[in-house]
């Protein structure tokens, strides 16, 4: 059975910290609003929505205890209507997105909605623990390093230098101010309203369209003392790449993504169930896949994935339009043109996490939502969405407009 | 009872007084261990005991560890692959001091000398740790260092005292500790003057009838810092620690990754609990081959040979008291330091009075670092006036003991040598610092060849612990016997070998410097070479280690090499690669231009010339290739000296690469390694690198009929054992 996207909503990413302007608005706040949004835009019985999938990479605290559920009894959604919470680290949305479309493809969902949620000012990152990176036996198994460490390995093995990422970090705000100049997302963004129901943010919050390449160039490298001081992380790193003489330190916070808060859910049904409420779809899911990959450089999964999707669904690198890639840091994305040889003026052409953040749970459900976005404003018919992740992973999606 | 004397006092204090028979130091053995327990089943039984004082009958201190040279006696027979009985046998001491702790009576123990290993494990066990106050005393956790850890229940009572991060820092580095400092860790209670350690005991006992209980065993125990996936300090100290230990060990040990997983795995335990985690990973680790061959090379045969293996026996002691130093260079000052220290006269001579001068210079530069350190300035001086500098021969007059450390030229050290001969008469032992040159050759320039030997030291003298005793064609049992009394007083490790050309160190050295030039004139990526080398488990990389050394001397190595050996030279694409650095006057460090570039004020990096003067292969090797080509390059090497009798025991050999040239600690050293893989196996490599790399792997044919019969270079036992 098909699977056809109806609808997608997502909150503006709020700066993650104690000033940001969604800290005070509950992670639960932020799901429930989304949903809610959801049903209103689409005016379904939400008794034809089988289950809601969110992801959330930090499921502790006030995300824990199966946010889906709660956030879909919260929303008042019909109780018959299940919930439940998947963490696929930095993929957890669009994880989210496939399981909802698996569903209706399977004949198990009707209606199914994918999303996500991660408050990371209120919940920090890292405080669901994990033996991936303090169980000696583990983290000595699979040579764990932390991301940033991946990050700049990836720069260094595929010869992206400090100025490269940097140039690319300023295009992505450029490209990000751009869009919300020309009210791109004008669609998608759900402004988050506080208990008495005044808005407290319409609009990404955490970009820095004046960023350039010298403001860039005085920021310090992010992750030279974990890797090469305390406790020495780039010399587990060389263990796995003995063929590089040392990792080059070159991404920091403007040419990584940001840390933020917020939320996104995405409507998912069969065909039948979209002719019951007259919704017309808005793009088919033509393909769906994840992959592990070497798990030390971590982020190099989404070349695969690209890869993996492209056989499964019969295409070819020409028949896709648009390339979403994650921005989770510089390298990943220019590794991933490299590898494709992609052009960079078909890939993240509205910006990405650079400019906006990434609120991990959220942010592949949002990815989905911008390409869709942008499949409908210039025209174009097909769009392949991808994030790398935590521990060596890729999960992507092809969608093809209606 | 054998090995524990039990006196109780009109107090009802019992005494236990350790003191193995047979043992300068206290180990613990399988009678201590019947002892011990038979010890606290009466203390717990008896009602007219109330406490306990442990104490040892011996003035060489507390306790040692484990009994590392009847290790192979914790393997009951058979018990290869039976990882259940092999736990049963390594928890009988785990529950032996756990029921010391819970016998429901207060235990104290009284340390009034070194207390290590399973000696500081018995003492955690107890309710009460008095120690003499006494700078020289060490305690600690050294197990890490000989590729063990802590299973006596070290690992868990350690860091429920300090806390996880204190714990590992200590235990993961095999660190020793003096009194006061294991006072401020709270690890000891109770600083008393010395002899006065059993008094404050009983005082103690006395005091404190109800002291049963460990901290850990109370209700509302708090681990200090606090312990568990929900603590981030202990998670960071996890995090770190791992990374940090991976970074150390380059993943070849496997006793620290036992540490840190029993550690992070049984704090968090019940002790009854925790205990059989800790013996479970000390199962595991001693079963690996590992274990036992760090243990035999790094302790049981350093120990032997330190104490006079191969010494000849029946000859009376000869300790130097005057020492003839020749040559005041870096070698000859670092000689005249560590035996001025040792409490050797020494007449430092050389061409040139600055010079002289010079080299007791650097002797006050190296004691004047340890000012502080147990160094007084009144012990600095009376060691530096030891030290008589001299350009005059005359001044030898009275010296027992001569080391040569002048220019390696056979003519100026003949020169040299035959004038020191005028000044002392052949009758005294002379010994030849010469690191390349063949001793039975230098022996000519003595009237009594029989008292002329090799005695070569490493740079630098003060840090580097081996000295290796070289044995010429006529050199006599009276010239080992005084070489090896000498290094016995400036407490180094000895080894003794037979002549050849670069004795066996710097010979089967050179072939990892070879090797790595050889991959690199090949186009191997310079990194790959580098890094695969520290993996191996080398202090540095080839490229790196020969920069230090200098290109240039192993191009001056080599040409001498050429000369003398003329059409016999073998000749190798690792000459060419010295010969194009050299032209291109790329020495090595020294010149700050080598493999690596060293800017000043700069870390080292790879010199990015590298790839254009040997250009990159378009195929790279995968790094487990570049691996046993360093490695075997090395095995073979040593396994001809072997065959060719310059290494008579497989003892020398393994003591001798990782004291001397830094080989890979965690095999045991080259032999213990080839035993443990197997003859078979290494002669089936060697020939596999033969037909793809040269002649230079090719196997000896000892090697081959060692493999065809099944033997090994250590006795069969205890090889088979061990594999």
């Amino acid at each position: 059975m098909e699977a056809y996207i109806y609808d997608a909503v997502r909150t503006p990413r709020g700066r993650g910290k104690a000033d940001g302007s969604l800290h005070e608005i509950t992670p639960m706040q932020l799901a429930t609003q989304t949903l809610q949004a959801l049903r209103d835009r689409t005016q379904i019985d939400t008794a034809d929505v089988d289950d809601v999938i969110l992801g959330c990479v930090t499921p502790v605290g006030e995300q824990g205890a199966d946010i889906a559920r709660v956030a879909v009894l919260n929303a008042d959604y019909a109780q018959t209507t299940a919930g439940v919470q998947v963490n696929r680290f930095c993929a957890s949305g669009l994880e989210a997105v496939n399981i909802a479309a698996a569903k209706v493809h399977a004949g198990e969902a009707d209606f199914a909605i994918g999303g996500g949620v991660e408050h990371m000012s209120r919940v920090p990152m890292g405080s669901d623990g994990g033996a991936m990176a303090f169980d000696p036996a583990v983290a000595w198994h699979t040579y764990f390093a932390p991301q940033g460490i991946g990050a700049d390995l990836i720069a260094t093995k595929f010869g992206f230098s400090r100025t490269d990422c940097d140039a690319y970090a300023v295009e992505s705000q450029k490209r990000a101010a751009q869009a919300w100049k020309e009210g791109r997302f004008a669609k998608t963004i759900v402004p988050v309203k506080d208990v008495i129901g005044q808005v407290v943010l319409d609009h990404d919050e955490h970009m820095r369209p004046e960023a350039d390449m010298q403001s860039l160039g005085a920021l310090k490298p992010s992750f030279t003392a974990m890797g090469e001081e305390m406790p020495g992380f780039d010399a587990v790193a060389l263990l796995k790449y003995p063929e590089l003489e040392r990792i080059n330190h070159v991404h920091h916070a403007g040419n990584s993504s940001g840390i933020c808060d917020g939320a996104a859910a995405v409507l998912v049904g069969s065909k039948a169930m979209g002719e019951k409420y007259g919704l017309k779809p808005r793009a088919r899911i033509r393909a769906m896949a994840s992959i592990g990959s070497e798990p030390t450089i971590m982020l190099t999964g989404p070349e695969f994935i690209a890869g993996k999707l492209l056989k499964k669904s019969g295409m070819s690198k020409n028949d896709i339009d648009l390339w979403e890639l994650n921005e989770a840091f510089a390298s990943v994305v220019l590794r991933y043109m490299q590898a494709l040889d992609l052009d960079h003026s078909t890939v993240n052409v509205n910006g990405g996490a650079i400019a906006f953040g990434h609120p991990l749970g959220a942010t592949g459900a949002m990815v989905l939502g911008i390409a869709l976005d942008e499949l409908e404003r210039s025209g174009k018919g097909t769009a392949l969405v991808n994030l790398c992740i935590g521990a060596g992973m890729g999960t992507g999606t092809i969608i093809e407009r209606i | 009872m054998t090995t524990i004397q039990f006196d109780t006092d009109a107090d009802g204090i019992a005494t236990l007084t350790i003191d193995v028979p047979g043992q300068s130091m206290n180990v613990i053995g399988p009678d201590f261990i019947a002892d011990l327990s038979a010890a606290i089943d009466r203390i717990k039984s008896e009602d007219a005991i109330k406490g306990a004082v442990i104490c040892s009958g011996k003035a060489s201190g507390f306790m040692g560890g484990m009994d590392l040279k009847n290790m192979q006696s914790m393997l009951p027979e058979g018990s290869e692959g039976n990882m259940t009985a092999l736990f049963e046998k390594t928890f009988v001491l785990n529950d032996l001091f756990r029921r010391l702790e819970t016998c429901g009576k207060p235990i104290a123990c009284a340390i009034e000398g070194t207390c290590v290993g399973g000696g500081f494990e018995l003492a955690l066990a107890c309710h009460r740790r008095i120690v003499a106050d006494d700078s020289k005393v060490q305690l600690g956790l050294p197990e890490i260092l000989v590729g063990l850890f802590p299973g006596g229940g070290g690992s868990q009572r350690f860091p429920r005292i300090t806390g996880v991060q204190t714990a590992l820092m200590y235990i993961l580095q095999g660190k020793l500790f003096r009194p006061q400092e294991a006072l401020g860790l709270k690890v000891v209670d109770e600083l008393v003057p010395s002899g006065n350690t059993v008094a404050a005991a009983k005082t103690w006992l006395k005091a404190n009838p109800a002291a049963s209980v460990q901290p850990w065993d109370q209700k509302g125990y708090r681990f200090p810092g606090g312990a568990g996936g929900f603590n981030p300090a202990f998670v960071q100290t996890f995090i770190g620690a791992t990374a940090m230990t991976m970074k150390q060990t380059q993943r070849n040990l496997n006793g620290p990754l036992a540490l840190l997983s029993a550690v992070y795995e049984g704090v968090t335990l019940p002790m009854d609990r925790a205990i059989r985690v800790e013996s479970k990973y000390f199962a595991k680790v001693i079963a690996d081959p590992q274990a036992r061959n760090m243990v035999r090379t790094l302790f049981v045969s350093k120990q032997a040979a330190e104490r006079g293996a191969r010494r000849p026996k029946d000859l009376p002691k000869a300790p130097t008291k005057k020492l003839a130093m020749l040559g005041a260079g870096m070698m000859g000052a670092g000689v005249a330091t560590v035996s001025a220290q040792a409490g050797i006269d020494v007449v430092l001579l050389d061409r040139d009075q600055a010079y002289a001068e010079k080299g007791k210079e650097h002797a006050r530069g190296v004691l004047s670092k340890r000012l502080g350190k147990g160094m007084t300035p009144e012990k600095l001086e009376a060691t530096l006036a030891r030290i008589t500098p001299t350009t005059d021969f005359a001044m030898l007059e009275g010296c027992d003991f001569v080391i040569e450390a002048v220019f390696e030229d056979t003519a100026i050290k003949a020169e040299v040598t035959k004038k020191v001969e005028a000044v002392l008469g052949a009758d005294t032992i002379f010994g030849s610092n010469t690191s390349t040159l063949p001793i039975t050759g230098l022996a000519h320039a003595w009237s009594k060849p029989e008292n002329f030997i090799g005695v070569h030291f490493f740079s630098p003298v003060e840090k580097m612990p081996l000295v290796e005793i070289i044995v010429g064609e006529k050199t006599g049992p009276e010239a080992i016997a005084k070489a090896l009394d000498y290094v016995a007083q400036i407490k180094k490790t000895p080894i003794v070998v037979n002549d050849s050309r670069g004795f066996y160190t710097s010979r089967c050295f050179g072939t990892y410097v070879q090797e790595g030039a050889e991959l690199l004139a090949e186009g191997v990526s310079a990194p790959l070479i580098e890094n695969v080398g520290k993996q191996l488990g080398m202090p540095v990389g080839p490229l790196a280690v020969s920069d230090e050394v200098s290109i240039e001397l192993g191009y001056k190595v080599m040409t001498a090499a050429k000369k003398e050996l003329g059409d016999a030279y073998v000749h190798s694409a690792a000459d060419d690669v010295m010969t194009k650095m050299v032209e291109m006057d790329r020495m090595g460090r020294k010149n700050a231009k080598g493999y690596y570039d060293y800017p000043e004020g700069g870390k080292k990096a790879l010199w990015p010339g590298l790839a254009e003067t040997f250009p990159l292969a378009a195929e790279q090797p995968s790094p487990e290739a570049v691996r046993e080509r360093l490695l075997y390059r090395q095995l073979i090497e040593c396994a001809r000296c072997f065959a060719e009798g310059v290494l008579e025991t497989p003892e020398d050999g393994d003591i001798g690469a990782i004291f001397g040239w830094g080989f890979a600690p965690w095999t045991g050293g080259p032999f213990s390694h080839m035993d443990t893989v197997g003859l078979s196996k290494v002669v089936e490599t060697l020939d596999a690198l033969t037909a793809k790399h040269g002649p230079r792997f090719a196997p000896t044919a000892q090697m081959r009929e060692m493999a065809a019969s099944g033997a090994t270079f250590y006795p069969k036992a205890e090889a088979k054992k061990a594999a």
